[in-house]
């Protein structure tokens, strides 16, 4: 089954309750997503960290139950 | 949680200064994500060694827990996780890529 845009942004919420979020379904077909998510939780971490934190907040899908996404993650200006 | 595929992949990220983990090989990529970063390393000249994960499941499961990383391609620079197909693609589009290379004295094009 796959994921839809308020799941994911759900999920990211969750950890990141100060995140501006924006989704995106690249293809159309509720399997390709693109995730932006800037956080203060972010800063001062490098963006290998960054994402590991957002996949965690995914809890295991990416990879998964969520075939790609494409990711961008920074801290607010 | 054990690892099989842990010391195949330290000697590997060890040898080869420049390593990516991928869906295919360099010159037939089975997977868009990973066609991408092969192109980057190809555009920017880098010498680079792959391996396939779409052929050994071990390999496929052990070098996403290896980095704390869901997904493939993986690319290593001496013995350093540097990122998946976004982060590479950031890199490259921000000179990134380029200083990390300089830095690590990766001869490339």
């Amino acid at each position: 089954m796959a994921m839809i845009a308020s799941d994911i942004e759900a999920l990211i919420r969750d950890a990141f309750p100060d995140a501006k979020i924006a989704i995106e379904d690249l293809a159309g077909d509720g399997d390709h997503w693109s995730a932006s998510v800037e956080s203060a939780a972010f800063a001062g971490r490098s963006r290998v960290q960054q994402h590991q934190m957002v996949y965690a907040a995914l809890k295991g899908r990416v990879g998964g139950e969520l075939h790609a996404l494409a990711l961008q993650t920074s801290a607010p200006k | 949680m054990s690892n099989p595929a842990e010391p195949r992949i330290v000697a590997e990220i060890t040898e080869n200064p420049v390593m990516l983990y991928m869906k295919g090989n360099a010159l037939m990529p089975q997977c868009g994500f990973s066609a991408r970063v092969v192109a980057i390393l190809n555009h920017m000249k880098v010498p680079f060694k792959t391996a396939n994960v779409l052929e050994d499941p071990l390999l496929r499961e052990g070098i996403k827990q290896y980095a704390n990383w869901p997904t493939v391609p993986q690319l290593y620079v001496k013995g350093e996780f540097v990122g998946g197909c976004d982060i590479v693609t950031e890199m490259y589009q921000s000179g990134e890529l380029e200083t990390l290379l300089a830095e690590k004295e990766i001869a490339h094009g």
